[in-house]
């Protein structure tokens, strides 16, 4: 009896504290594409780029951030605000993404 | 001098067509690995020219990344003929695109400056563009096996990205 109202309160916990934990959300590059091409985030999550190829890549956007993706390594962004851009990568501009960034 | 090197490396492609189309009609995959590495070895030695003429910022970053990336992709062909224990082969597609390359840089050699970015840039974007034209007409569909046609298909987007690249580059300079 006891144990379990003690998993009630658990549950009720993990429950209530879940909406505010912010994610990683996953992009991976293989063979010059970011896949997927479009994730959408929340303020706070973290965007990780996981390049597989042997080549250099950026998430760029046109006139603000850039991400530098070495080859065989990941590279991050915390994304702050709200927001819906294009990117690309600036080596190779044929390779593109899209991020929407909403309020949690 | 932008029509005229592109006539010209029409003309390479035109005539390596007939000695290989009389061998077996296509390109064979020795031939296809030694012209790939060619064009990737080119652009390469074309970048290091850049490296040593350009001042300028955006001309040296792009020469910086063609050189980084073809030896890159270069590497990965080589590690795969091994794998396959493929000889490349020479043949006259090779040889051909070894001579224009050789005479582009000479004329390349001639301008100083601005001149120059603007040269090479140009020469860049054309020479992307028909390695793009051999990739996608000629050597990817002529190609047999998997892995090879696989890393020319990657070779493929790494040119065509170039391309793009070096027309960015190019809007910049004007
Ligand atoms: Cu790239």
């Amino acid at each position: 009896m006891v144990s379990r109202r003690h998993l009630w309160v658990a549950l009720a916990l993990t429950m209530g504290a879940a909406p505010a934990k912010a994610e990683t959300i996953e992009v991976t590059i293989d063979k010059l594409v970011f896949s997927p091409a479009k994730i959408e985030a929340k303020v706070g999550d973290t965007i990780k780029w996981v390049n597989k190829d042997v080549f250099a890549h950026t998430a760029t956007v046109d006139g603000g951030w850039e991400v530098m993706i070495p080859p065989k390594k990941a590279a991050s962004l915390t994304v702050k605000k709200a927001v819906s851009v294009d990117y690309f990568c600036r080596f190779h501009p044929n390779m593109k993404g899209h991020l929407t960034v909403t309020s949690p | 001098m932008f029509i005229r090197s592109t006539a010209a490396l029409a003309a390479v492609f035109l005539l390596s067509a007939a000695p290989l189309s009389q061998a077996a009609d296509k390109p064979t995959d020795p031939q296809i690995a030694h012209i790939a590495y060619t064009a990737g070895v080119l652009d390469v030695e074309a970048a290091k020219q850049a490296l040593k003429k350009s001042k300028n910022k955006e001309v040296v970053d792009f020469a910086k990344d063609m050189v980084r990336d073809h030896e890159a992709v270069n590497k990965q062909a080589l590690d795969l003929v091994k794998k396959l224990k493929v000889t490349p082969e020479d043949n006259p597609t090779s040889k051909a695109l070894t001579k224009a390359a050789a005479e582009e840089r000479a004329k390349l050699a001639k301008f100083k400056g601005a001149a120059f970015d603007k040269a090479y840039v140009a020469s860049e974007v054309a020479y992307h563009k028909q390695v793009n034209g051999a990739l996608e007409t000629l050597l990817i569909p002529s190609a047999s096996n998997a892995e090879l046609k696989s890393l020319l298909e990657t070779g493929l987007k790494i040119f065509q990205g170039h391309e793009q690249h070096a027309e960015h580059v190019a809007g910049m300079l004007k």
